[in-house]
C-alpha cells in the first residue's frame, strides 16, 4: 500500500492554498499535519480523497490515480474521520457504522451475513460493541468519534485519513482515541495521515510530521526534527519550551509567549498596547 | 423486526381503507356486495346485485379511490425525499415550485377555454418545465447548491403564483371558479382515464426512490460525511430531485394542489418508525394514501351532495394531530 502525492497544488480562487506539496506514506505510518490555521491542513486532506481536485499535480494510491476512480472505488481505499459533527437523528451506533459498508453494495444490494460480521468486528475494534443498540444521539463525544472511526474502518480501506480527532474531547478520550489509531496503523497495517493541534501529541503519535506555512511544506521528517523550538517560533510565532517526560520521554511543548513584529509580548505588554482594558471603554461613556 | 410488523400493519391498514371506503357514499354498499363485484372483474361470478351497484363501485368510487391513493403516495414519498436531500424539515414535495407551475398550466388551459381534457398534460408539462428551470438555475458548473436550489425554488413559485393571479384577474366569473376548485385540489373529476396516464408515472417514480433509501439516510449525515463513505453526492441528488418532481407533477396534474400531506405525513412516520428510510419511505407512501383516501372521502360525504375541497380538510384534521404529536414525541422525529 503506498499513498504518493506528486507536485500538488490547489487553489479555491486566485491565490494558492497549497502549493507544491510532496510526499508519500506506507503501511504501518502514521503522517501528522501540523501548522498554524489557514495554512491548509484540512484542504490538503481533502484533495487526498478527491472531495477536491487539485489545480495541478496528482495523489496516487497504489499508483492509480485517485481522479480516475470513482466515489465507491476512492471509499473503499480511503477512509475518513472528519472533525467532530453531532448528529440529530436517531440512527442507532449499528446503523451508523453499517452505512460505512455502502461503497460495498450494489443499487439492490441488501446487508448480508458478511455485512454484519465486518461491522462486529469493527465496533469491537473500536471497543463500542457494547452499545451498538444505542442511538448515536445519546452517547457521548468520545463514544460517537470511536462509531465513526467504525464507520471508516467498515469501508475497509487501506488508509485513513483523520481531521482533528481529538477535538473536544476530555485528555481521557484523546488519549484513548490516538492509541486506537497507533494500535490500527501497528496492528492492522493501515497507512494513517492526521491532522492534529496539539504539538505534543502530534510528536507523540507519528512517525513523520509535516510541517505546513501557507500551503507550502516548511519542513518534512521524524517528528522530533520537525517539531523543534526554531520552527514553531518561525511558523506560529511563539517562543516555546521544549522538554521530555520522565516517565515514557515524550516530547513536551510547552507555549511561553507570543511573538509580534520580532518582539516578545509579556502579559504585561499585550495588555496595553494590543488590548485595551474594557475599563478603559467605561471611563469614556458620557 | 417490529418495524417490519409495523408496515405489514399499515398494508393491511390500505386494503381495510380501500374496502370500507368504496361501501361509503350517497348509496351505502355493503362489504360484501363490494367484495363480490370487485371479484367478478376477474373471476365469473353470477351478478347478485343491481347494475348501479356496478358502475357505482367500478366507474364511480373505485378510480376515486385509486387516485386518492397514489396521489398520497406520491406526496408522501417525494415530500420524504425531499426533506431528506435538502435536511430541512420545512421541505415539502412543493419546494422545487413544482405546484406553481402545474396551477399556472391548468389555469392556463382553462382562461383559453381548451378542452377540458389538456388540463392535465398541460398542468404536468408546466410542472416539469418548472423543475428545468429551477435546476439549471440552481447549477453552477458541476455542482447544485441545495440553498440556491430552496431559493430558486421558491422564487419561481411566486413569478408563477403571480401568472396565476394574473389569469385569474383576466378571467371571467365561471372560469374563475373553476380555476380557484382547481387550485384547492380535490378529486371529484376523477376517471379510469386519469388514473391510468397517473399509474406508470407514480408506481415507477415511486418504486425508483424506495431504492435509493440508503443513500437518503447517509445524506442525512451531511453532504461531506455522504461523500466520505462513497455516495456520488451530485448525480445522487439530481436523480432523486428530477424522481421525487415527477412524481409530484404527476400527483399535481392529476388533482390539483393538495398542501399538507407532503410535509406532515414523513414527520408523522419518522415519530413511528424512526429515520432509516428503508422503513421510512414506504411506511411514508401507505399511511399517506390512507390518510388521503380516508380525507377524500369525508371532504365528497360530510356536506353531501355538495363537495368539499380535499385541501381545506387535511389541514383542518392533519394540522392539529400532527401538532400533538410533534410535542409528545419530538426528539425521535431527529429534526
Amino acid at each position: 500500500m503506498e499513498l504518493k502525492i506528486l507536485d500538488l497544488s490547489f487553489s479555491y480562487n486566485s491565490a494558492k492554498t497549497l502549493d507544491g506539496i510532496v510526499l508519500n506514506i506506507k503501511e504501518r505510518e502514521i503522517l501528522c499535519i501540523i501548522g498554524p490555521n489557514g495554512s491548509g491542513k484540512t484542504t490538503l486532506l481533502k484533495c487526498m480523497n478527491k472531495k477536491l481536485k487539485p489545480t495541478t499535480g496528482t495523489v496516487l494510491v497504489n499508483d492509480i490515480n485517485i481522479l480516475q476512480m470513482d466515489r465507491k472505488e476512492v471509499a473503499k481505499n480511503i477512509g475518513v474521520v472528519p472533525q467532530v459533527s453531532t448528529v440529530s437523528f436517531p440512527f442507532t451506533v449499528h446503523d451508523l457504522v453499517m452505512m460505512g459498508r455502502y461503497s460495498h453494495k450494489g443499487r439492490f444490494d441488501t446487508e448480508n451475513e458478511n455485512d454484519r460480521a465486518v461491522v462486529y468486528q469493527c465496533l469491537a475494534r473500536t471497543g463500542i460493541a457494547h452499545m451498538a443498540d444505542r442511538f448515536i444521539t445519546e452517547i457521548s463525544g468520545g463514544e460517537y468519534q470511536k462509531a465513526i472511526i467504525a464507520r471508516a474502518l467498515a469501508q475497509q480501506p487501506e488508509i485513513l485519513l483523520l481531521d482533528e480527532v481529538t477535538l473536544h474531547l476530555d485528555i481521557n478520550h484523546q488519549i484513548e482515541i490516538l492509541e486506537l489509531v497507533k494500535a490500527l496503523s501497528e496492528e492492522d497495517n493501515l497507512a494513517i495521515v492526521m491532522v492534529l493541534h496539539d504539538l505534543s501529541l502530534a510528536a507523540r503519535y507519528s512517525t513523520k510530521t509535516i510541517m505546513l506555512q501557507k500551503g507550502r511544506i516548511f519542513a518534512y521528517g521524524r517528528p522530533e526534527n520537525v517539531i523543534s523550538i526554531e520552527n514553531i517560533k518561525d511558523i506560529y510565532d511563539i517562543e516555546v519550551e521544549i522538554g521530555r517526560s520522565s516517565k515514557g520521554n515524550y516530547l513536551n511543548v510547552i507555549p511561553l509567549s507570543i511573538i509580534r513584529n520580532g518582539d516578545e509580548i509579556t502579559s504585561a505588554t499585550m495588555h496595553h498596547s494590543f488590548r485595551p482594558p474594557l475599563s478603559d471603554l467605561k471611563s469614556q461613556k458620557p | 423486526m417490529k418495524k417490519k410488523l409495523f408496515l405489514i400493519f399499515l398494508g393491511l391498514g390500505l386494503l381495510l381503507t380501500l374496502l370500507t371506503t368504496l361501501t361509503i357514499g350517497p348509496v351505502r354498499i355493503n362489504v360484501l356486495t363490494v367484495v363480490k363485484i370487485l371479484c367478478s372483474v376477474i373471476i365469473d361470478i353470477s351478478q347478485t346485485w343491481p347494475d348501479n351497484f356496478q358502475d357505482i363501485i367500478l366507474n364511480v368510487r373505485l378510480p376515486r379511490i385509486l387516485l386518492g391513493i397514489l396521489v398520497g403516495c406520491a406526496l408522501s414519498v417525494s415530500g420524504c425525499s425531499m426533506q431528506a436531500l435538502f435536511r430541512n424539515p420545512m421541505a415539502s414535495p412543493y419546494v422545487c415550485g413544482v405546484a406553481s407551475g402545474g396551477a399556472f398550466g391548468a389555469s392556463l388551459v382553462i382562461v383559453l377555454n381548451a378542452s377540458q381534457s389538456l388540463i392535465m398534460p398541460v398542468a404536468f408539462f408546466f410542472s416539469l418545465v418548472t423543475i428545468f428551470v429551477v435546476y439549471y438555475v440552481a447549477k453552477t458548473g458541476s455542482k447544485v447548491s441545495s440553498e440556491t436550489l430552496l431559493l430558486s425554488g421558491i422564487a419561481l413559485s411566486l413569478f408563477f403564483s403571480a401568472a396565476t393571479s394574473f389569469l385569474q384577474y383576466l378571467a371571467e366569473e365561471g372560469e374563475l371558479r373553476q380555476i380557484i376548485f382547481w387550485l384547492m385540489g380535490g378529486f371529484w373529476a376523477s376517471s379510469w382515464s386519469k388514473v391510468k396516464i397517473v399509474i406508470p408515472v407514480i408506481l415507477s417514480g415511486t418504486i425508483c426512490l424506495l431504492f435509493f433509501y440508503k443513500e437518503l439516510n447517509i445524506l442525512l449525515l451531511g453532504e461531506e460525511q455522504a461523500q466520505d463513505v462513497g455516495v456520488n453526492v451530485e448525480k445522487t441528488r439530481k436523480i432523486i430531485l428530477v424522481l421525487a418532481a415527477l412524481v409530484t407533477a404527476g400527483a399535481v396534474a392529476a388533482c390539483g394542489v393538495i398542501g399538507f400531506i407532503g410535509l406532515i405525513i414523513p414527520h408523522i412516520m419518522r415519530i413511528f418508525v424512526g429515520p432509516d428510510h428503508r422503513i421510512l419511505l414506504p411506511a411514508s407512501c401507505l399511511c399517506g394514501s390512507i390518510f388521503l383516501v380516508w380525507i377524500d372521502t369525508f371532504a365528497r360525504t360530510l356536506i353531501s351532495p355538495t363537495e368539499l375541497p380535499v385541501g381545506i380538510i387535511t389541514a383542518m384534521i392533519g394540522v392539529p394531530f400532527f401538532l400533538l404529536l410533534l410535542r409528545k414525541r419530538k426528539k425521535l422525529s431527529g429534526f
